[in-house]
């Protein structure tokens, strides 16, 4: 018997196959040969797990052609996730995923935000903090610009609109065309000069000045200024005498006051020969006031007074306005300025002179 | 409630693959486990496997013929499912919430663990039987498993006559059987 009849033989007897004569040889060889028996042993559990694994695979395939059976009647539920049921699925199965995935986002969003503000450069707060420290010096800076415009415009505004004029004296007409003589030291240093009277108000300029003889020849430029028909008074060229009666107009204040006096000496202040000393009642605003004797000449030009003493002040000599002309007219432009050597209003009485003569003396604004 | 003489002709109609009584438990409790399943991180086809695993432990118990069911079938293989799925989760790594349960639940650890070793037994036969190749494969399987005729076999299989054929099979089956001991000895060892 070679080898494969055996297997047939245990095979056959293991399944029961052998009829009984065969049976009783069969198991009296198995007593006998242990290498037979050993193999019946072997191969009886070898069928036993085969014979399982072949019902274990066919109930499988069994169950599984039951599902499909009952899936397609309805009679369970359908495999097939669809809508609602997927969505659930895919939210259960995943959810703990998402919700990982969210947390680590976060904590990175957090991180990266934290690692940004940390390693940001710190400058742009400090820079900041700079360009509004500057932005102040700025404002600080705009402020002083504005206080100093407003006070450079302030300064400007007073001598162009309106003029405000910061000193003043008085001056009087020797020419009909507008010439006056007032004192240098009134518009001394002056930028703009008007003269003004109950006639009106006139911008003028200086055309002459003689510091000397503290005399200065002003003109009228001014196109509302209508020329005066004749001078009333004259100007004497010889040297008042002492004790000689004389009055003034002049504009101490805003309006024309009235004084009169006498010529107390020939010369003026420790004995300056140019002027003389007049007794009359003088006050700031009288320089350049006209000095006039009772024949309604003009004999000098108020021009001081002494500081420390009361009641007499000094006029400058008339004769020296002409002394002053004749310089001015060595410049062409004026050589027609003309002087009235005859008074007209020398037989009038004082009243009438002064009445005649106020409208020739201005006061003199200076700035 | 189904009375208790159902459930036990239900057994026996499984004890012998009757396709009738295999249809009425998958039709009573398949949509319970496919609940469970689903609603414990599973999808259908998870369901269905588990499933199919439970069927396979209650077939397996009943035709052990010792197996006596204390409870409804539908508690049995309820435990059964869950138990299969709460390990195959694990196995997954996969995340679930505890088991909220919708039946009672009875100890199965015992048959579950049974069902784990027998699938092992029968998957390394299966994967013995399939590593032989062809033709081994598929005259064993004819031969063991459909208990063809070997005269039928060798007609099928080309071979001119039945002892060619047996001749064949004869060197497939040692072939298996060396590894199949070999295995059970070390399953054995093992175990």
């Amino acid at each position: 018997m070679d080898d494969i009849t055996i297997l047939e033989t245990v095979e056959r007897y293991i399944r029961g196959e052998m009829n009984p004569d065969e049976r009783l040889f069969f198991e009296n060889l198995r007593k006998t040969n242990t290498d037979i028996d050993q193999l019946v042993v072997e191969h009886t559990l070898f069928l036993q797990q085969m014979d399982r694994l072949g019902e274990w695979k066919k109930f499988r395939s069994a169950l599984h052609d039951v599902h499909t059976d009952l899936a397609d009647q309805g009679k369970i539920n359908s495999v097939k996730q669809t809508g609602k049921a997927k969505v659930l699925y895919l939210w259960k199965r995943y959810k703990r995923v998402a919700a990982i995935a969210a947390c680590i986002a976060g904590i990175t969003t957090l991180m990266i935000s934290a690692l940004v503000w940390i390693f940001s450069p710190k400058t742009p707060t400090a820079e900041f903090d700079k360009l509004k420290g500057k932005i102040n010096v700025i404002e600080d800076k705009t402020k002083e610009q504005d206080r100093e415009l407003s006070k450079i415009k302030n300064t400007i505004k007073a001598p162009v609109n309106p003029i405000v004029y910061t000193t003043g004296g008085t001056g009087f007409i020797i020419d009909t065309k507008g010439y006056l003589v007032t004192n240098a030291h009134v518009v001394e240093g002056a930028h703009n000069i008007a003269v003004q009277n109950s006639k009106g108000d006139f911008v003028a300029r200086v055309v002459f000045t003689d510091v000397k003889k503290d005399i200065a020849i002003l003109k009228i430029d001014d196109e509302s200024f209508k020329p005066y028909s004749s001078v009333p008074y004259s100007i004497s060229k010889l040297s008042a005498e002492l004790a000689d009666p004389i009055f003034t107009l002049g504009y101490p204040r805003n309006e024309i006051v009235y004084g009169q006096g006498y010529l107390s000496a020939k010369t003026g202040f420790n004995g300056d020969t140019l002027s003389c000393q007049i007794e009359i009642a003088a006050n700031r605003g009288n320089s350049g006031s006209p000095i006039l004797n009772n024949s309604g000449e003009v004999v000098g030009i108020l021009n001081g007074r002494q500081t420390n003493t009361e009641g007499f002040a000094f006029a400058i000599q008339a004769k020296h306005i002409y002394s002053v002309l004749d310089e001015l007219k060595k410049d062409s432009t004026y050589q027609k300025v003309k002087i009235s050597s005859k008074s007209s209003i020398a037989g009038l009485d004082r009243k009438q002179q002064v009445k005649k003569i106020e409208d020739y003396v201005y006061q003199v604004k200076v700035n | 409630m189904k009375p208790a003489n159902d459930e036990k002709a239900l057994l026996q109609g499984l004890a012998a693959s009757d396709k009738k009584s295999v249809e009425t438990i998958y039709r009573d409790n398949y949509n319970m486990v496919q609940s469970l399943i689903i609603n414990n991180n599973g999808s259908a086809d998870d369901a269905r496997d588990i499933f199919q695993e439970a069927m396979i432990v209650l077939y397996e118990k009943v035709r052990s013929g010792t197996f006596e069911l204390n409870c409804q079938i539908k508690t049995y293989v309820y435990s059964v499912c869950r138990r299969l799925w709460l390990k195959r989760l694990q196995q997954l790594n996969r995340y679930s919430s505890p088991i909220e349960d919708l039946e009672g639940v009875i100890s199965v650890e015992e048959e579950v663990e049974e069902h784990e070793r027998r699938n092992a037994e029968f998957e390394m036969m299966d994967k013995a039987i399939t590593g032989l190749g062809e033709p081994c494969k598929s005259l064993l399987e004819a031969y063991y498993l459909q208990k063809q005729n070997m005269q039928v076999i060798a007609a099928n299989f080309g071979y001119t006559n039945a002892d060619n054929a047996k001749n064949q099979k004869y060197k497939c089956l040692m072939r298996l059987k060396k590894l199949f001991f070999t295995h059970y000895k070390n399953g054995n060892s093992d175990g």
